[in-house]
């Protein structure tokens, strides 16, 4: 029986509910949300309590560092195009920003509380990225 | 104590993110690319998260503060407006071009080369450009 799932969907579900864990510790822990984009971007800003972000943001890029330098770095083929992942970078960064939140805020945090500033940012997000990946990867041949 | 659960979430939601997979942007255009050889798993990822978070949020809807002694944060007016769709369409089209959102752009800081550190660094720069320009408009008069 769960020969035939594919190891993708369990390793997905198993990091999911470890995300979901990290999330839930960081709300009834501290009472903060973790949303990825707000926790950089408030850091980024200055505000305050920036030690606590800086806490955060350190072993998120730390802890998965470790882990691959201790078992193996996984799969990651670097892009073609840099101006594209540059222009990429720079729509996640202001839209995140502009929309208060991203996957993380909004599409873990949010949804879980029901909140309909969420719900609606997720799906127009979803719905901006299916439309965006049809654009230029079948239409314009690129990515 | 506060600094110790921030760095075991950020520790925490890094391991998840390079276990589920996400951390690979060829898996997330996978998972936008529906004419494409589609591939499911962000499904799996998202519900799997989405399920923990359900808990906690009954948990701190009956306990009232966090373990240490913080207020919850007050759930966001349901207000939709231009900004929220505006700017989830310019980061729903930046995921996409990229494969990236925030949170599997910084876990994979430490093996996604040239290509991760340029996404970073220009999602930071945008980070600030906004930051900037919010703060010129709300010193203006509404």
């Amino acid at each position: 029986m769960f020969a035939m799932i594919p190891h993708d969907w369990i390793a997905g579900l198993a990091g999911g509910l470890m995300i979901g864990a990290s999330a839930a510790l960081l709300l009834l822990g501290n009472g903060r949300i973790l949303g990825a984009s707000g926790i950089l971007g408030t850091l980024l800003a200055g505000e305050d309590p920036a030690r606590e972000r800086l806490a955060f943001v350190a072993a998120l890029i730390a802890a998965p560092a470790l882990a691959a330098l201790a078992f193996g770095a996984p799969a990651f083929a670097q892009a073609r195009e840099l101006p594209l992942v540059v222009l990429a970078g720079l729509l996640v960064g202001i839209g995140t920003r502009m929309a208060n939140g991203c996957t993380s805020g909004h599409g873990v945090v949010g949804m879980a509380r029901f909140a309909p500033r969420s719900i609606v940012a997720t799906l127009v997000y979803l719905g901006a990225g299916f439309v965006t990946l049809f654009l230029v990867r079948h239409l314009l041949g690129a990515i | 104590m506060r600094l110790v659960i921030s760095a075991l979430s950020g520790a925490l939601f890094g391991l998840g993110l390079l276990v589920s997979g996400m951390t690979d942007p060829a898996k997330v255009r996978g998972f936008l690319d529906l004419a494409g050889a589609w591939d499911p798993t962000l499904i799996f990822v998202l519900g799997g998260a989405v399920a923990p978070m359900i808990v906690a949020w009954r948990i701190a809807a009956r306990t009232r503060r966090a373990l240490t002694g913080a207020p919850f944060p007050p759930a966001p007016a349901p207000r939709i407006d231009a900004r929220l769709v505006a700017g989830s369409v310019l980061f729903g089209a930046g995921w996409a071009l990229a494969g990236f959102c925030p949170g599997p752009a910084l876990a994979s800081l430490g093996w996604s080369g040239v290509t991760g550190l340029s996404f970073t660094l220009a999602m930071a720069g945008g980070m600030i450009v906004h930051a900037r320009l919010a703060a010129r408009r709300s010193l203006q008069p509404a």
